[in-house]
């Protein structure tokens, strides 16, 4: 093989960076300096392969090997082995769980195989700092047809056709939206990218805007054309540096290309793109607090009507887009409306991205076809539960999603079976929780959020929130009763009818879906104040079985309260009223003598 | 607005007006000049946000409202470390309540104190993104993966 053509793509996604990713690359390209190959060999900073967990990544093309938890020191083997002689570095190749062999290639890794990747096509594959890597993975295509063949009814009219589904969270259809604001005339309209990724455990946007930023550019003059907009704005997270970044270099090379400006590609079409910034506040995801806040107000949202789509950012029709649905067009445009609609379900059609995180083996980012079930993405691509624990539940939509449980693993996945079974699609945060979670504590994490995130506008989410917070806050202590069970469905129903907002309106989702779901173990909480899970500090009670206890006395001596008794050689004691329940003896004893009850 | 009271010099006065006028003194840039003010600045005490206020001719009120309203925005300086804990459902889930119960015994510091050396500051925030290294901690720019509460001390020690 011509060795110019070699390439090695080093996974530059958060999570890589953070573990040391950057060492990695720089190692590697000294290595190949002092092995003078630097101009034969392409080394690419790529974005996000999915495989976070076994991050750092090195990928080396072609053959496609996968290389997983990469250190810099292995820098010097990859380079001497595989790239100067040709033999693969066994020790590093990613190990199957299950089988327990070296897999050499990407598309050989179980999490692989049940994925369709159209949003994240391009993502550790192409270098997202270089356009001309783009346009070789037929970046701008699509915009290229759609601006030389294509009327913006047509354009309208195959989105539509498509069956694409807004992937921000409601699932509005993306065409009808186009063409509400296509029907809106105005001398000035607005297309805006909605990057405001802010639901914790969810990072699908910062990918696909850190692997290829340019589908989104381009989906973007895609969408100014078809809705006769000539001014875009990306509102994104100040929090993400790496993903502003890239994003401002992809800005500037699409106008160096006349991809981007006046007269894009010579058809007379003029159409820019300007960055704003978020400053941290979850409900600036809401349409209208995101283009308050780009107005430079507090990120407050207002009743609707008037929708955005008649008079949005500085009072013109706006369109607002998610980052995912914006990188669904170009393919769609390409390979037409009825592939899309291909695949997927009735009613949602397409792929979604996922965050696949929590108590999984698999840690990472997969797209998967609608439709796909529960017990697929956990078992098959997400490699089952940590540690060998079962399975309790998995949380999607985020803060204001619910959970699903066992019962719920073979439903297929989309829009509106979600949405049935209690929770929904959200944004593609999937959390996932084993036997050791208290979904009681669950359902308070998500309020906290919430509590903390409400903008205050309207009370029923500032004080029934609060209120409900402090009802679960109760119950975790132990002095809940049977009648705050009641009083948590009634206030959470009242404040889901009569919010403002989606936050408001979806934030009790946590505590409806975890009641129905887990009514025993709120029960338990409440008549026997016990924690089936053993998380609530307040409930539990640490107990030593003598049978067990050899009275070695180091459970005795790491306490730091003093709380341990007993003779040395006897069974210890442990007194719950001094006890401060910071488990230092649990894991300490080495005979397992002590248990939470 | 706030205890802290400071005197600005000139410069840091002249610093704001070229700021604001980089955005040309549009109200509606006022989130773009406060990011670029706290960048500078590394908070947003109140003297600064009435210059702002003057400059966008927006009242200080309004100033105060937005700098309030987001968490990105502060008005106590952070420490020379500013420590991070990510609490985000997949960091939460897998313990970093117990690392950030642990870090708040260790420096003494409630989340959103700085110590008194000025060394340490400790905040929670919401999801870095780097998920597949949960429970994560950041201490400036740098990432701390899969930390332990038994961790916290060392890590501590490497800023001492």
């Amino acid at each position: 093989m011509p060795r110019e053509k070699m390439q090695i793509i080093v996974c530059g996604g958060t999570s890589c960076n953070g573990n040391n990713g950057e060492a990695v690359i720089d190692n590697i390209r000294l290595e190949l300096e002092a092995n003078a190959l630097e101009n034969d060999i392409r080394v690419v900073r790529s974005g996000c392969f999915g495989l976070c967990t076994m991050g750092p990544i090195v990928k080396i093309m072609p053959g496609d090997t996968i290389y997983t938890k990469v250190t810099p020191d292995d820098a010097h083997e990859i380079v001497s082995e595989h790239i100067m002689k040709g033999r693969k570095v066994e020790r590093l190749l990613y190990k199957d769980p299950e089988g327990k062999k070296p897999l050499t290639t990407e598309k050989e890794l179980t999490s692989h195989k049940k994925q369709i990747r159209i949003a994240l096509r391009n993502c550790g594959i192409i270098n997202p700092e270089n356009i001309e890597d783009a346009i070789a993975h037929k970046g701008y295509e699509a915009l290229a047809t759609v601006l030389t063949e294509l009327k913006p009814q047509d354009v309208i009219r195959i989105i539509k056709d498509s069956g694409l589904r807004g992937r921000g969270g409601g699932g509005f259809p993306t065409g009808l939206k186009w063409e509400i604001a296509y029907k809106n005339k105005s001398d000035e309209k607005y297309v805006v990218c909605n990057a405001d990724e802010g639901d914790p455990g969810a990072f699908m946007d910062r990918s696909v805007l850190e692997g290829d930023p340019h589908a989104v550019l381009e989906a973007m003059i895609i969408c100014g054309y078809a809705i006769e907009a000539h001014n875009g704005l990306i509102y994104i997270r100040a929090e993400y540096p790496l993903a502003v970044a890239r994003l401002k270099s992809a800005i500037q090379q699409a106008r160096d290309y006349g991809l981007l400006g006046k007269d894009i590609l010579g058809t007379g079409f003029d159409f820019d793109i300007d960055i704003r910034y978020g400053a941290g506040a979850f409900v600036c995801g809401e349409e209208t607090a995101l283009i308050h806040s780009m107005e430079g107000l507090r990120g407050e949202p207002t009743v609707k009507p008037p929708f955005p789509a008649e008079s949005g950012f500085r009072g013109k029709p706006t369109n607002v887009n998610n980052v995912e649905t914006f990188a669904c067009i170009s393919p769609i445009i390409l390979k037409g409306a009825a592939w899309f609609a291909g695949i997927g379900t009735e009613k949602s059609k397409g792929t979604k991205v996922f965050a696949l995180a929590g108590k999984i083996n698999n840690v990472g980012l997969i797209e998967v076809p609608m439709g796909i079930t529960l017990r697929e993405v956990i078992f098959e691509i997400g490699g089952g539960i940590r540690k060998g624990k079962k399975f309790k539940a998995a949380q999607t939509g985020g803060p204001s999603g619910g959970c699903l449980t066992e019962k719920h693993l073979d439903l297929p996945i989309d829009f509106d079976n979600l949405t049935a079974a209690g929770s929904m699609m959200g944004s593609g945060g999937l959390i996932v929780m084993d036997e050791d979670d208290c979904m009681v504590s669950v359902a308070k994490f998500f309020l906290d959020f919430t509590v903390e995130e409400s903008c205050g506008k309207c009370s029923p989410c500032r004080i029934g929130n609060k209120r409900l917070h402090e009802l679960l806050e109760h119950i975790t202590k132990g002095k809940g009763t049977l009648a705050d069970l009641d009083r948590l469905k009634n206030m959470s129903l009242v404040i889901k009818d009569t919010s403002l907002c989606g936050l408001g309106q979806s934030s009790p989702n946590p505590v409806l879906s975890t009641l129905t779901n887990f009514r025993d173990e709120y029960e338990a909480h409440v008549t026997l104040k016990k924690c089936p899970a053993g998380k609530c500090k307040d409930l539990m009670e640490y107990f030593i079985i003598s049978a067990n206890c050899v009275g070695c006395t180091a459970c005795a001596r790491v306490c730091p309260v003093g709380a341990i008794t007993g003779e040395r050689k006897e069974p210890h004691l442990i007194n719950p009223s001094i006890c401060i329940k910071c488990g230092a003896c649990m894991e300490k004893c080495k005979f397992d003598a002590i248990i939470i009850q | 607005m706030s205890s802290i009271k400071i005197e600005l010099r000139q410069e840091d006065v002249n610093k704001i007006r070229e700021i604001c006028t980089s955005f040309k003194n549009d109200p509606q840039e006022l989130i773009n000049v406060l990011h670029k003010c706290q960048e500078h600045f590394g908070y947003l005490p109140a003297e600064v946000q009435e210059v702002i206020s003057n400059e966008l001719v927006v009242p200080v009120a309004k100033v105060y409202g937005v700098v309030t309203f987001y968490s990105f925005f502060t008005m106590t300086p952070k420490g020379k470390h500013p420590i991070s804990i990510c609490m985000g459902t997949a960091c939460y889930v897998r313990g970093a309540e117990k690392v950030l119960e642990e870090f708040k015994k260790e420096l003494g510091l409630q989340v959103g104190q700085t110590s008194a050396d000025g060394k340490f500051s400790l905040s929670s925030l919401r999801c870095v993104g780097a998920c597949g290294l949960a429970p994560v901690v950041m201490v400036g720019d740098k990432t701390y993966g899969r930390v332990a509460p038994d961790d916290v001390r060392n890590i501590i020690k490497e800023y001492e």
